[in-house]
């Protein structure tokens, strides 16, 4: 039995390059309950990180106990992590789940039954229909709901109200790496495969510390960097997390570029390519578009140059790009210090750039996993609730808005295609001015998760917006709402979803609902009905009633686009693993790999968009795009490095980043409530540097007070891992917790101090550079509530005391490793 | 060659004209946080063009010519409230921008007849950067457009 608290990755299965993975099945059961005790096991996926992994949820007297890893699963090999395992299932039964729906009643919230809370909902949406039509009504949604409740949001918005303003939460989490994609390869989609693992002989991270944020596919990697033949590991990031160690350890490096520099650091990895030879020219004569522009507008970086404005030296930016010129395979793997970054999608696709340069994808090894962060984030983007077309269709082309128009039996003009998709800042900018006046929220939290959110917590307060909130619990944005909506979570409701493996799961209803709680799609449908949308024929615009009709209409539309889903159904993922997309008639089990044949979605009457500039995000136009005669060539686009909209001054001297810890997901709405991974990071802090904070005269618990010129926040002080100049916080921690918090320790919101600003693609808000000042307010009377096991490690080792504390959880190798399906390792 | 001076000097002014109207556009909608920074960053764009533009100013010294009337476009001194007034603003923007770039093609063509290889080529980069200051116009005021004049705020 192991604590997963003190042991995030649990034990080494090392294995050789090009050898399958060995299975290790862990498993979790909570309140002394024994595996035979078990009532039920009921097949699901994990829904705390953007990995995946395949489980079992164990039920026993119509309570979920605990959590299994399934062994036979492509994505994580029967493994689970310490926020699977002591995460998934005690939130369910918190006492302070909703049970009933609540409606303001002169200031206050209180409860009401099913038939009042909607029928408010629909009066009001009826209301300003007639007066000032759909653009009245917005919906932000989330990263965490299931494929059909996105795909029924996204017919209700685009072909029964024709509202553009549908957004997720998505946009502060992966929108870059769908726009990533979409600016390379002309559509959204993973190119590669978990499995490039294997295979690889160098793995670059690209602000992607992936061993708090995705922890089994790091317990992956290390079983690779502690076997025969391991590959080196390049990390880029600005403090020395576990991965940046790694690197050190495997003959790689460690790039620590200053916040908001990635840019010009990857322009200067370009440019080595270029210098050095390392570029496949006829292959990118062949397969891609751009290679002279690019190559002009890298010019200027030299490795001394990059030293000038990232402080990397340049000996390491010039070692870095050796490994990645001279190595065979190369897997990059990409996440928020680059997507929450200023530039964020110029520097995402600098990556795709060095892969197209070598020629290097579309093979086991060489591959890119542009990361997300939430489970079901690239749902969102598949289904159309987010600001994307369903099916990866492209707003812009007509035959595609066609195409939907006759799925859904509509007039096309309907569906709002006049203009791009409303991001979720511009949703919020738009209620603040109260043109907006329904904005509808469904499992999430920007109350807590918003940039500048004193802001936004007045925007939700505005009498003129009214909100709807569908949620488990009475969050900090639900305490603002006008309706408050009791939704089922995880494993009391059935549906799909898609990791960033593109691996769809089912995960079935293992319990009932609390009280009067519902399905997030039953809510939909209910106001589905009440709105009474029809199609031209006159019958109803949502024809479907359960999961299973939901999730066959889903597939229907993505028919011949290249997130295909037609050859699945809920029968072939009740089998012993996830099923990557593509799956068609060519494709009967699935697609290990994107883009083995090299031909890239970018047919101009084919692809998702038709691209932007880099720079200001202005849209190419259709007639441009053909011009270029893309033909299934991959773009190749640069952008010159350009500094970040705050720049540390005199008044705020130091840089102000956010992130995540291992233990805690999102708003802690689910993690907070289990004891264990409360416990591990129970309160918000801040890490400083060494020098830092012995010029500022703080030690390590001391609390301070961290302003940027928006707001401030009053924790405490891990003396720690960042770099000298920088300021890290975790973003979790808003004014709930588990034991209650006192009025003068609310000040801990990560995001009072982050700005109003956006990537011009991705339009994804810039979460990681900002500038701000520390001053000591008191003296701490212990260390820091940071954990120890992570990037949040004091500076001085063993300091404070180990962070630990996990009940036991089950752990074992399996001696023979089962058979995965599309494993190029088990290819003979 | 009277007349070229004129138009180097139009360039030269009417991108001053947009680089402040980018500027004022900035400030004055400060509150939409994409419009304000882009805006800021296309100003220096135009700025950047005066600059190379003046390393050979000197060879067609702009002051013995009479100019036609009416020569230069007036920029946005003040900008205008709200959602349809940030429409109106972009809308001022693109016609001021327009005016710079069929300036540089000019420019191009004239630098061209008399072989200045420089003039030429600070007329081509500067034109594409018109083009692509354009374009962003162009996407904003889409985005914009809908709301402004469907919805507009409640009165
Ligand atoms: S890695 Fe992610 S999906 Fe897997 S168990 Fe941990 S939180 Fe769940």
């Amino acid at each position: 039995m192991l604590d997963r608290i003190a042991d995030i990755w649990g034990e080494r299965t090392p294995h050789a390059r090009g050898t399958v993975w060995p299975a290790r099945v862990d498993l979790h059961l909570t309140d002394g309950v024994a595996e035979q005790d078990v009532d039920r096991w009921v097949q699901s996926a994990c829904l705390l990180c953007s990995n995946g992994c395949g489980c079992d949820i164990a039920v026993k007297d119509g309570r979920m106990v605990g959590i299994r890893g399934r062994a036979t699963d492509v994505v994580n090999h029967g493994r689970l992590g310490p926020k699977g395992l002591y995460g998934s299932t005690p939130w369910a039964s918190s006492p302070d789940r909703l049970t009933r729906p609540l409606v303001r009643e002169g200031g206050r919230l209180v409860e009401t039954d099913w038939e009042t809370a909607m029928g408010r909902v629909v009066e009001r949406s009826k209301q300003l229909l007639a007066e000032n039509g759909p653009l009245t009504h917005g919906f932000y949604t989330s990263g965490q709901l299931f494929i059909e409740e996105y795909y029924t949001l996204a017919v209700i918005g685009k072909a029964g109200l024709g509202t553009p303003h549908m957004d997720g939460n998505t946009r502060l989490c992966t929108a870059t790496s769908a726009a990533a994609f979409k600016e390379s390869f002309g559509a959204d989609g993973q190119p590669g495969s978990y499995t490039d693992i294997e295979h690889c002989d160098a793995v670059f991270l690209y602000g992607h510390n992936m061993a708090e944020t995705q922890t089994v596919l790091w317990a992956r990697i290390l079983d690779r960097t502690h076997g025969a033949d391991p590959p080196r590991i390049v990390c880029v990031d600005p403090r020395r997390t576990p991965v940046a160690e790694e690197a050190e350890r495997t003959g790689g490096v460690h790039l620590a570029p200053r916040v908001g520099t990635n840019l010009a650091l990857m322009n200067g990895l370009t440019r080595e390519l270029f210098e050095h030879g390392w570029v496949d020219e006829d292959w990118v004569a062949a397969h891609t578009l751009g290679r002279d522009e690019l190559r002009a507008v890298v010019d200027p970086y030299t490795p001394e140059e990059v030293e000038r404005i990232c402080g990397t030296p340049a000996s390491d930016v010039r070692r870095a790009a050796a490994i990645f010129g001279e190595s065979p395979n190369v897997l990059s793997t990409v996440l928020q210090g680059f997507y929450q970054s200023h530039q964020a999608t110029a520097a995402s696709v600098a990556v795709h750039n060095l892969h197209l340069l070598r020629g290097m994808i579309g093979r086991p090894g060489a591959g890119v996993l542009q990361m997300n962060g939430q489970p079901t984030a690239q749902n969102n983007r598949e289904c159309g609730a987010d600001g994307d077309f369903p099916g990866f269709r492209n707003w812009g082309n007509p035959q595609h808005v066609e195409e939907l128009a006759s799925a859904w039996n509509v007039d096309p003009l309907t569906i709002p295609h006049w203009a791009p998709p409303t991001n979720a800042m511009q949703i919020f900018n738009y209620a603040e001015k109260a043109s907006i006046e329904l904005l509808w929220i469904s499992a999430t939290n920007p109350a807590v998760s918003m940039p500048e959110s004193s802001r936004i917590r007045s925007i939700l307060s505005k009498p003129e917006v009214f909100v709807v909130v569908q949620d488990l619990f009475l969050t900090e944005t639900a305490e603002l709402a006008d309706v408050v909506l009791p939704a089922a979570g995880w494993g009391e409701k059935t549906g799909t979803f898609t990791n960033v493996n593109r691996t769809v799961h089912l995960s079935e209803q293992a319990v009932e609902p609390p009280g009067e709680a519902r399905s997030d799609l039953d809510i939909l449908l209910m106001y589905a009905d009440a709105m009474d949308f029809r199609d031209l024929d006159g019958n109803p615009l949502i024809s479907w009633r359960t999961p299973e009709q939901a999730f066959d209409a889903w597939r229907a539309v993505t028919a011949g686009r290249p997130v295909d889903y037609t050859g699945l159904s809920y029968e072939k993922l009740r089998g012993p693993s996830g099923i990557p997309w593509p799956v068609d008639e060519e494709h009967p089990d699935g697609t290990d790999r994107l883009y083995t044949d090299f031909v890239f979605p970018t047919d101009t009457d084919y692809c998702e968009t038709y691209g932007h500039d880099l720079v200001t995000g202005g849209a190419v136009t259709e007639q441009e795009h053909r011009a270029l005669r893309p033909a299934g060539r991959a773009f190749l686009k640069g952008a010159p490095y350009l500094p970040a909209h705050e720049e540390p001054s005199e008044d705020y001297p130091l840089l102000y980043t956010t992130g995540r810890t291992a233990y805690q997901f999102h708003t802690r709405t689910k993690t907070g409530r289990s004891r264990p991974l409360h416990d591990a990071a129970p309160d918000a802090w801040v890490e400083l540097s060494v020098p830092d904070a012995a010029s500022l005269g703080i030690s390590e618990g001391d609390w301070v007070r961290v302003e940027s010129p928006r707001g401030a926040i009053e924790v405490r002080a891990r003396v720690g891992q960042v770099m000298e100049g920088a300021v890290f916080a975790p973003f979790h921690y808003g004014s709930w917790d588990l034991d209650g918090v006192a009025p003068d320790e609310q000040d801990r919101l990560a995001n009072e101090l982050t700005m109003t600003v956006w990537d011009p693609v991705s339009k994804q808000p810039t979460f990681k550079t900002a500038a701000c000042r520390v001053t000591k307010v008191r003296d701490g009377d212990g260390p820091a509530p940071a954990p120890t096991t992570t990037a949040s490690a004091p500076a001085r080792v063993g300091s404070v005391p180990d962070t630990r504390g996990g009940p036991p959880s089950g752990s074992h190798v399996l001696a023979d490793t089962p058979t995965y399906p599309l494993d190029p390792s088990q290819e003979s | 060659m009277p007349h070229l001076s004129t138009y180097v000097g139009l360039a030269d002014h009417s991108e001053r004209t947009l680089a402040d109207s980018f500027r004022a556009v900035a400030q004055g909608h400060a509150r939409e946080a994409d419009v304000f920074h882009t805006c800021q960053l296309l100003a220096g764009w135009s700025d950047a063009h005066r600059e190379r533009l003046a390393t050979v100013v000197d060879r067609y010294g702009e002051d013995e010519v009479v100019e036609p009337e009416r020569l230069h476009a007036d920029g946005l001194a003040e900008v205008r409230e709200g959602a349809v007034g940030l429409l109106r603003d972009l809308q001022d923007l693109h016609v001021l921008a327009s005016l710079v770039q069929t300036t540089w093609t000019v420019v191009a063509q004239a630098a061209q007849g008399v072989r200045d290889r420089e003039l030429l080529e600070i007329a081509q980069d500067a034109g594409v950067e018109t083009s692509r200051q354009i374009t962003w116009l162009d996407t904003r005021m889409k985005a914009a457009a809908p709301q402004a004049l469907i919805v507009g705020p409640p009165s």
